[in-house]
C-alpha cells in the first residue's frame, strides 16, 4: 500500500502547487481520492470528522441501484424477445440488453464527467462526486431505444444547466437526473413516449403492443398483466424503473444506512395511495379505476420516491417538511397521471414541481417552530411574573 | 422668515447658462447608443420586455420585424415626449406617454398589415402589446422627460438596438435547434417521412429539438446568454 501511495505522490508532483500542470490539479485530486481518502485537516472551529463523505454516501446509493439495474438489463432483453415471439434463454436476454444499456450508462458518464473535469479545472475547485450517481440514473430512467446523442445531450443539459449554472454540487435547485429527462422528454417527445419506444429494435414492427402500463390505460385500452407481474417488473418501461420488488431492496439498502430519508418515501406512498383511492371513488375513466394499490405498483413511481425524491440536495431538510414533500409529491404524481393523460408518467413532474418548492416548504416549518418556541417562552416568564 | 428672505437674497440668481456646444456624437452620445447594447442591456441586464422575448423568438422573422417596429416606436416617442416634457404637466405625463405610444403602435401595425402581412398575423397582438413593453414606457419616464430630442432619440435608437439584438440572438438558437431553419430556409437539411427520404444532417438521424419551440425555452436561452454575458462583463456581477 505505501508503495502505491509513494508513487501517486511522485505522480501528483507535477501538479503541484507553483508546478507546471498546477491547473489540472482537480482532476488528478479527484483520481487520487477515489483511492485514497484524503488528507485534509480542519483548520478552523470546531467540526465533527465522519469517514462517511460524500463519496462514500454516493457510492451506497450506486450500490442501492444496481439490484433495480441488473434487472432492468435483464427486463430489456426479455421484453425484446418476448415481443417478438422468438425462444431465447436468461442469457440470451440478459446479454441483450446489456448490449443495449451499458452502452446508455458509458454515454452518460463520460459525457458528464467530462463536463464535470472542465468546469473544476476551470473554477479550480475539487471535482466533485455527486455525478456517480446521477450518471447511473439517467441511462436508468430512460427508455432503452433513446438513441445515444440525445443522451449524451440530455446529460450535457442537465449537467452544465440543471447544476454547474447554479455551482456544482449540492447547490443544485432541481434533481440532476430528473432534468435530463425532462429535457429529453421536452425535446424529442416522439423517442420518449408512445408505444414502440420501450421494447429495444421493436420500432420497426407493426403489430407489437409495447406501450407501457399507464399509457395503455391513458389510451383506455385493456390491461393485461397480473399484479404479479406489475411487481416483480416484467413489465415494459423505461430501463429499471419496472421492478418494485429490486426497487425495494435498493431501499432496504438506502434506509439501512440512512442515506435515504424513509419519511420522503413512506409519505410519497401514503400520498399516492389517498389520491388513488380518491379517485377510485370517483372513478369516471380507466386511470381513474385503476386500483390504488396497482397504481403504486406501475410507472416510476417507486423507483422516482426511492432514489431521486430523497436525492438530499434538492430535497426537503427538516423531518416535518420531509413528511410534507413525500406526501405532495405521492398526490402530484397520481393527479398528473389521472388528468392529463399526455403525460401519463406524472412522477417525473411531480418531484421536479416539489424541487421547486422544497425551500418554502423548509422555511415554513423552521418559522412555526420559532414561533412555537417563542410562545413557549412568552407563556413561561407571564406565568413565572 | 427673516432668515429665509436672507438666505433667497443670497444666492444668485441664474438668468442664462451658457450651454457648451457640443458635436452631434460626441463620446457621450455614442455611449447613448452602444451602453444598451452591454452593459446596460433593457433584456439581460434591466430585465425588462421578458413577455415579448419569450413569445415571439420562435422564428427569426418575426422577431426581426418586431426589433424593427420596437426601434421606430421607441425612437419617435422619446423624441415627441422630450419635445413635449416642459409642456406636460407632471400628474398626467403617463396619460400623455400612453397616448403617444399607443398612437405610434397604432401606426406600426397598420404599416405592418399593409406591407408585411404575414408577419403582422403570426405577431398578432405581439404587436399592440409594444403598447405594454416595459422597456418603451421605461426610456421615457427615465431618460426622454429629462433630456433633449436628440439625445432622446439616439437613447431610444439604442436601448431597442439593445432588445432587438437579444431578440434576435434567441431567435437564431430556438428556430435553428428547433426547426432546423433559420428565416425558413432548411439549413441543416430536409426532414422527410422516413430516413431515407432526408437529407443533411436528418440522414444521420438527427431530430430537431422540440422543446426549443415551447416558450420556456425563451427563457433557458436567455440565461445562458446572460451567463455567458456575466462571465465576460465582470462589471456585471453583483456583490
Amino acid at each position: 500500500m505505501n508503495a502505491l501511495r509513494k508513487k501517486l505522490d511522485q505522480l501528483k508532483k507535477p501538479f503541484a502547487k507553483g508546478e507546471k500542470w498546477e491547473k489540472f490539479a482537480p482532476a488528478v485530486n479527484a483520481f487520487d481520492t477515489f483511492l485514497y481518502v484524503p488528507n485534509h485537516t480542519t483548520q478552523k472551529g470546531a467540526h465533527i470528522r465522519d469517514s462517511v463523505d460524500l463519496k462514500r454516501t454516493m457510492i451506497t446509493v450506486v450500490i442501492a441501484l444496481l439490484p433495480a439495474l441488473i434487472y432492468g438489463i435483464y427486463n430489456s432483453g426479455y421484453q425484446h424477445f418476448i415481443q417478438l415471439g422468438e425462444q431465447f434463454t436468461f442469457w440470451d436476454a440478459f446479454s441483450h440488453g446489456a448490449l443495449k444499456v451499458l452502452p446508455m450508462i458509458i454515454v452518460s458518464y463520460v459525457v458528464g464527467l467530462t463536463i464535470e473535469f472542465i468546469f473544476a479545472i476551470y473554477r479550480g475547485h475539487e471535482v466533485n462526486e455527486g455525478f456517480l450517481v446521477t450518471g447511473i440514473l439517467i441511462p436508468m430512467i430512460m427508455p432503452v431505444d433513446l438513441p445515444l446523442w440525445m443522451l449524451a445531450l440530455s446529460v450535457a443539459f442537465a449537467v452544465i444547466l440543471g447544476k454547474e449554472a447554479f455551482g456544482g454540487t449540492g447547490m443544485n435547485i432541481l434533481n440532476p437526473a430528473l432534468t435530463a429527462r425532462a429535457f429529453a422528454f421536452f425535446a424529442y417527445p416522439t423517442y420518449m413516449s408512445g408505444n414502440k419506444i420501450w421494447v429495444s429494435e421493436a420500432s420497426n414492427i407493426d403489430a407489437i403492443s409495447g406501450e407501457t402500463l399507464l399509457g395503455s390505460l391513458a389510451a383506455n385500452h385493456e390491461v393485461h398483466y397480473s399484479v404479479w407481474e406489475m411487481f416483480s417488473g416484467s413489465i415494459p418501461g423505461s430501463v429499471a424503473e419496472t421492478s418494485v420488488l429490486w426497487i425495494l431492496v435498493g431501499a432496504a439498502i438506502l434506509i439501512f444506512t440512512g442515506v435515504g430519508s424513509w419519511r420522503i418515501m413512506l409519505g410519497g406512498v401514503i400520498g399516492a395511495a389517498f389520491m388513488a383511492l380518491l379517485f377510485n371513488l370517483w372513478g369516471v375513466n380507466a386511470l381513474m379505476n385503476f386500483p390504488w394499490y396497482e397504481h403504486l405498483l406501475v410507472g416510476g413511481l417507486a423507483f422516482g420516491l426511492v432514489f431521486m425524491a430523497t436525492d438530499p440536495v434538492s430535497a426537503a431538510q427538516t423531518f416535518k417538511g420531509k413528511w410534507i414533500y413525500g406526501i405532495l409529491i405521492g398526490i402530484f404524481c397520481i393527479m398528473i397521471r389521472v388528468f392529463n393523460p399526455a403525460y401519463p408518467e406524472g412522477v417525473m413532474l411531480a418531484i421536479l414541481l416539489m424541487n421547486v418548492f422544497a425551500p418554502t416548504i423548509d422555511h415554513y416549518v423552521i418559522q412555526a417552530n420559532v414561533k412555537r418556541r417563542k410562545k413557549r417562552v412568552s407563556t413561561a416568564t407571564v406565568k413565572s411574573a | 422668515m427673516a432668515d429665509i428672505k436672507n438666505k433667497k437674497e443670497k444666492e444668485p440668481t441664474v438668468l442664462f447658462v451658457a450651454e457648451e456646444k457640443e458635436p452631434l456624437f460626441s463620446k457621450k452620445n455614442r455611449k447613448l447608443l452602444t451602453d444598451p447594447l452591454n452593459d446596460d442591456n433593457p433584456i439581460t441586464v434591466q430585465v425588462l420586455g421578458i413577455c415579448s422575448a419569450l413569445a415571439i423568438t420562435v422564428q427569426l422573422e418575426p422577431s426581426v420585424v418586431m426589433a424593427i417596429s420596437v426601434m421606430a416606436v421607441m425612437a419617435a416617442s422619446n423624441v415627441v415626449i422630450s419635445l413635449l416634457r416642459n409642456l406636460v404637466p407632471n400628474r398626467i405625463r403617463i396619460i400623455v406617454q400612453l397616448v403617444v405610444v399607443a398612437g405610434l403602435v397604432a401606426l406600426v401595425n397598420e404599416v405592418l398589415k399593409a406591407y408585411a402581412y404575414d408577419v403582422s398575423k403570426q405577431l398578432s397582438v405581439f404587436v399592440g402589446l409594444i403598447i405594454t413593453n416595459c422597456i418603451v414606457m421605461g426610456r421615457l419616464e427615465a431618460f426622454a422627460l429629462g433630456n433633449g430630442p436628440w439625445k432622446s432619440f439616439l437613447d431610444g435608437i439604442g436601448n431597442a438596438a439593445g432588445y432587438g439584438f437579444i431578440l434576435i440572438l434567441i431567435a437564431f438558437f430556438r428556430e435553428l435547434l428547433g426547426s432546423g431553419k433559420l428565416f425558413g430556409i432548411e439549413i441543416l437539411g430536409h426532414k422527410g417521412v422516413t430516413l431515407a427520404e432526408s437529407t443533411g444532417l436528418y440522414a444521420l438521424g438527427y431530430e430537431n429539438n422540440g422543446l426549443m419551440l415551447l416558450s420556456p425555452a425563451a427563457l433557458l436561452v436567455l440565461g445562458v446568454i446572460v451567463w455567458f454575458q456575466r462571465s465576460k462583463n465582470r462589471k456585471l456581477i453583483e456583490k
